[in-house]
């Protein structure tokens, strides 16, 4: 060791050493200055980019979903509520095995493969970290198992949302409709934003059809979101604005009786207050219940209605294109008055058939044998299929289309609710155009009775019977009767006024509507519509009908009641009252049965006199 | 050259002369506290405001505070004996680590000692700088080749061990505390340009023998928003927290970047990004400053010690702990990859914060010890 020490030189290493020292020392300077410079870039050069990405990581927009408008009827029964509801929702992200969770759940909640099907649907159109729900609507005994097992599934939580509920659902979804999810069509077609947060629309009915007015406004919760998108905390609130509350024509105790008067027998029921076009009354026998459908029903129970010989699923009111049959006669009468075919008094004599001059087709009359001399009146009355014959030839299609087309046969009657059909005014250019074949003699002669080519759904039969009521005076049927907005400003639908149904002579009005009240009280010769029962406590004025339904061939000659009931006509029935000053028109299709007369008594007795032993 | 002359010349400064005799260097002593106290401050903030992890942390720094003062009273002479006795059992130490985890299939740095847990790769930076100093203290300088290629071995074998583990960070840091001994041994020049050159020529053989996740971090430096949902996004939320945090800052318990998760790890490695957001650039400044104070100090102390041992000691000490802040405020900031290094004294953790105090406590040794060590 001493040895070497002499040999080092300490004067020369501490001088190397300070020199090295010094050399580091400004290496340090120099790499913290590289430091100080980085620094001042990003922190002072960079801050507003590096402001605004750090903003952009820690704000998020959440949408909040307004409440949906309630729906009441005329005098403000509730017909359509949203009514809090728990419902098992799973965080995707916060799950760490998704599928174990969910077989898991599965077991424990007895939930059936469409449920399942659902929520993996439903997961891809929510961002990960956005609850998604699996089963709504628990009931008290699934909330508690629910809480007990918590424990088991991270990521899974119970959320309170507003749900529709419809309390008398089965009596008004042929009006109603119902909502729905929203899937990924309807989606592309309303407004983005305004639906960010809407797990529902409407999809049948009023829901759909006033959807606009029901949604409501979406409101919006700034908040500060971590990296996990989870909220942290609330920094602004834009609170959405509920929908409108949509207040509708409908009476809900005719509707009811409507429903309760067709009992077991399919059809559909439609009434119009004749002062203002209001549809009181849109039924549709047997319906369905709306809430089935709200969060999806499931495959086997829709296609249990969908298969149903009843077929609940059908809307008969609006949808339904009968034959408008025998009830078409008053609207022909007028026809052949205003163009001067008839008088009031022109009669003929009615084999019980008829046939075109040099042509062997024979048209029969209904009743075998026929009715003699029948005049206009009587016509009508007894519903002397021969008469119209006549009539219908003497008219011609153009004159016969005329008179129909002025009452709005054969186009929609714009009651507001999208799924109407039209039914069917048929024309020698109609029939080339849709069916390629020429209009024959024959095609004219039976639209005087109602029957070929000729089609009317319930609402429109109930219209044109108001505008009958009117004495020609078209109010357009409407449901909406006012909206009332979140603030409290009414609107009020004003009643609409076609193009009213112009005769030279007001008398021919009451020449056919005298003819109408004989169908029910006319002993000799027997009115139609004699079902309809005896002494209502209001006069009424009506129509039956009989639509023929294509069958076999050998039925044709069969007794009605001897056939197969599926194979049975149709009963029509339209009528309003009181004659003088109408109050309701109305218009029933009874499927293959002939009680429709019975179910208008009812319904027309709910209206007008409520009480009576009829209803 | 005697310590006593220096006291003699100042015979008012009795203070100074009491600092002596307890060992310890008062600037030294309070330029730690203050980053203590700073460190605790962030750290609050960025352990979202949890009072039982700064306890904790407090607890610790008392500890190793104490074991500091401690280190700092043993005289350079006995780590000269000890030292090759320690690196003998640190490197017994550090293979056994490596067979453990060999045998656990997977990585391993940890050394379970019952009592605590233990990682021998830090005990090394201090150890082979101690071993490399005390191997040239009697040798000329600058070394000779056959001293140069011993002292290479003494320092590249832990290096290469410690990355095996694999730990690249700590590697690095062994290799520098190894590496500044030589420097300031007077390696020449124109070998260390020589080894520059080869150690950034030899850049794809290393590529080729790293893991994967080492590759990637490489490559994420290279270009942050190639995955800025994996290893990128470290770095990207990083500098958004830091830029986001302009001259002034967003206020301390105020960042957003920390507090809302989208910064990782901002208790442990990126904990200066926290700061660089609440503090802004004067906060960022004012912390590394006084970590420079303590770099500045250690020079000093380096330059004023007596023995060959005991400045290149102090020097390797105080340039390792340049470089663990460099190069932690240099990844956190996007100029260096990410490398997985705490910043001293003020990350949350035990072993590195302890391994930076004990060698606080050797510089106040030295500066305290005036022998020719």
């Amino acid at each position: 060791m001493t040895r070497r020490l002499t040999l080092k030189n300490y004067d020369q290493e501490t001088q190397l050493f300070t020199k090295r020292l010094l050399v580091t020392a400004l290496l340090v300077g120099l790499l913290a200055t590289g430091l100080i410079a980085r620094l001042f870039y990003l922190q002072i050069i960079q801050h507003g980019k590096y402001t605004t990405l750090s903003i952009r990581n820690q704000m998020a927009l959440i949408p909040i979903e307004p409440n949906r408008g309630l729906i009441y009827d005329r005098n403000g029964v509730l017909l359509a509520d949203n009514v809090p509801s728990f419902s098992l929702d799973i965080i995707p992200a916060r799950v760490e095995n998704l599928n174990e969770t969910l077989s898991a759940l599965q077991k424990q909640f007895t939930l059936d493969d469409d449920t399942i099907k659902l929520f993996n649907k439903h997961r891809h159109q929510h961002r990960a970290f956005e609850p998604v729900p699996l089963k709504m609507k628990l009931t008290e005994k699934e909330l508690a198992l629910f809480y007990v097992n918590q424990y088991r599934y991270p990521g899974v939580i119970i959320s309170a949302r507003l749900l529709r509920h419809y309390p008398e659902g089965k009596y008004f979804s042929t009006a109603l409709g119902y909502v729905g999810r929203i899937n990924e069509r309807e989606m592309n077609e309303v407004d983005h934003v305004n639906y960010s947060a809407s797990n529902y629309i409407g999809k049948m009915g009023v829901e759909r059809s006033f959807e606009d007015e029901l949604h409501g406004v979406v409101g919006y919760r700034q908040a500060e979101v971590n990296a996990s998108g989870e909220v942290a905390r609330i920094l602004k609130q834009y609170d959405p604005i509920p929908g409108d509350n949509v207040y509708l024509t409908i009476d809900s105790n005719l509707q009811k009786a409507a429903h309760k008067a067709l009992g077991s027998m399919r059809g559909a029921v439609v009434a119009i207050k004749t002062d203002t076009g209001e549809v009181l009354a849109l039924v549709s026998h047997p319906s369905y219940d709306p809430n089935l459908f709200i969060n999806g029903i499931s495959v086997k129970k829709f296609q249990s209605l969908q298969n149903s010989p009843n077929k609940p699923l059908y809307n008969r009111a609006l949808r339904g294109q009968y034959p408008p049959a025998s009830t078409i006669k008053p609207f022909i009468s007028l026809g052949g008055l205003q163009d001067n075919v008839i008088t009031p008094k022109t009669a003929i004599h009615d084999p019980g058939w008829f046939n075109i001059p040099n042509n062997q087709h024979i048209y029969r009359d209904w009743k075998y044998g026929g009715h003699g001399m029948v005049n206009l009146k009587n016509a009508i009355t007894v519903s002397c299929d021969t008469y119209f014959y006549h009539l219908a030839l003497n008219l011609g299609i153009n004159r016969i289309d005329n008179i129909l087309g002025q009452f709005g046969f054969g186009e929609k009657t714009f009651v507001g609710l999208s799924e109407e059909l039209p039914g069917c005014l048929p024309s020698p250019e109609w029939k080339m155009h849709n069916q390629h074949q020429h209009w024959y003699i024959g095609d004219t002669i039976i639209s005087g009775i109602g029957q070929g080519l000729m089609l009317a759904t319930p609402l429109q039969l109930a219209s044109y019977t108001a505008t009958l009521a009117n004495r020609g005076i078209r109010r357009r049927p409407y449901l909406l009767m006012k909206t009332v907005k979140p603030d409290g400003h009414i609107e009020q639908t004003m009643p609409i006024e076609d193009t009213p149904v112009m005769l030279d002579k007001p008398e021919y009005w009451e020449t056919v509507i005298d003819a109408m009240q004989q169908v029910i009280i006319s002993e000799h010769p027997k009115g139609t519509g004699f079902r309809f029962g005896l002494n209502p406590p209001y006069t009424v004025a009506a129509k039956t009908g009989t639509a023929q339904i294509t069958r076999p061939k050998k039925y044709e000659t069969m007794r009605e009641n001897d056939i197969p009931k599926h194979f049975r006509s149709h009963s029509l029935f339209i009528a309003f009252a009181p004659i003088k000053d109408p109050k309701i028109a109305v218009a029933i299709v009874v499927e293959n049965d002939k009680l429709a007369p019975i179910v208008a008594r009812k319904v027309m007795d709910a209206y007008l006199a409520p009480g009576s032993k009829n209803t | 050259m005697s310590s006593n002359n220096h006291f003699k010349v100042n015979p008012k400064n009795m203070l100074i002369q009491f600092w002596y005799n307890i060992h310890i260097d008062p600037l030294l002593l309070i330029t730690i506290l203050m980053v203590i106290g700073v460190g605790l401050l962030i750290l609050f903030s960025a352990g979202s405001q949890s009072l039982s992890l700064l306890y904790r942390q407090i607890i610790r720094f008392g500890i190793a505070l104490i074991i500091m003062l401690v280190f700092a009273q043993i005289p350079p002479r006995k780590y000269y004996q000890w030292i090759p006795t320690v690196f003998a059992f640190g490197m017994v130490l550090l293979v056994s680590v490596l067979v453990i985890g060999h045998i656990g299939k997977g990585a391993q740095r940890w050394l379970n000692l019952g009592i605590m847990r233990f990682q021998p790769s830090e005990i090394m930076k201090l150890v082979v700088p101690m071993m490399i100093a005390r191997y040239l203290h009697d040798k000329t300088l600058p070394p000779k080749t056959k001293d140069l290629f011993i002292a290479s071995l003494i320092f590249l074998v832990p290096t290469f061990l410690t990355a095996k583990q694999p730990d690249l960070g700590t590697a690095i840091m062994i290799a520098c505390s190894g590496g500044f001994v030589l420097l300031l041994a007077g390696l020449s020049w124109r070998v260390i340009v020589a080894f520059s050159t080869l150690l950034i020529t030899s850049g794809p053989i290393v590529w080729h023998f790293m893991h994967t996740y080492q590759k990637n971090r490489v490559l994420t430096f290279l270009d942050p928003e190639r995955d800025p949902l994996g290893s990128g996004y470290h770095i990207i939320q990083s500098k958004i927290a830091i830029g986001s945090g302009g001259v002034f800052g967003r206020g301390w318990l105020e960042g957003t970047q920390s507090h809302l998760q989208f910064l990782p790890e901002h208790a442990t490695d990126f904990i200066f990004a926290v700061c660089g957001e609440e503090f802004g650039f004067i906060g960022s400044m004012i912390l590394l400053l006084m970590l420079l104070a303590i770099v500045m100090r250690g020079l000093y102390i380096s330059a004023r010690a007596q023995g060959t041992f005991s400045r290149l000691l102090a020097g390797s000490i105080t340039l390792t702990f340049f470089v663990s802040f460099f190069v932690n405020i240099g990844m956190v900031t996007g100029i260096l990859p990410v490398v997985g290094l705490p910043l001293p004294l003020v990350s949350y953790g035990g072993t590195s914060m302890l391994i930076i105090l004990i060698g606080m406590g050797i510089l106040m040794s030295i500066h305290t010890h005036r022998k020719l060590f």
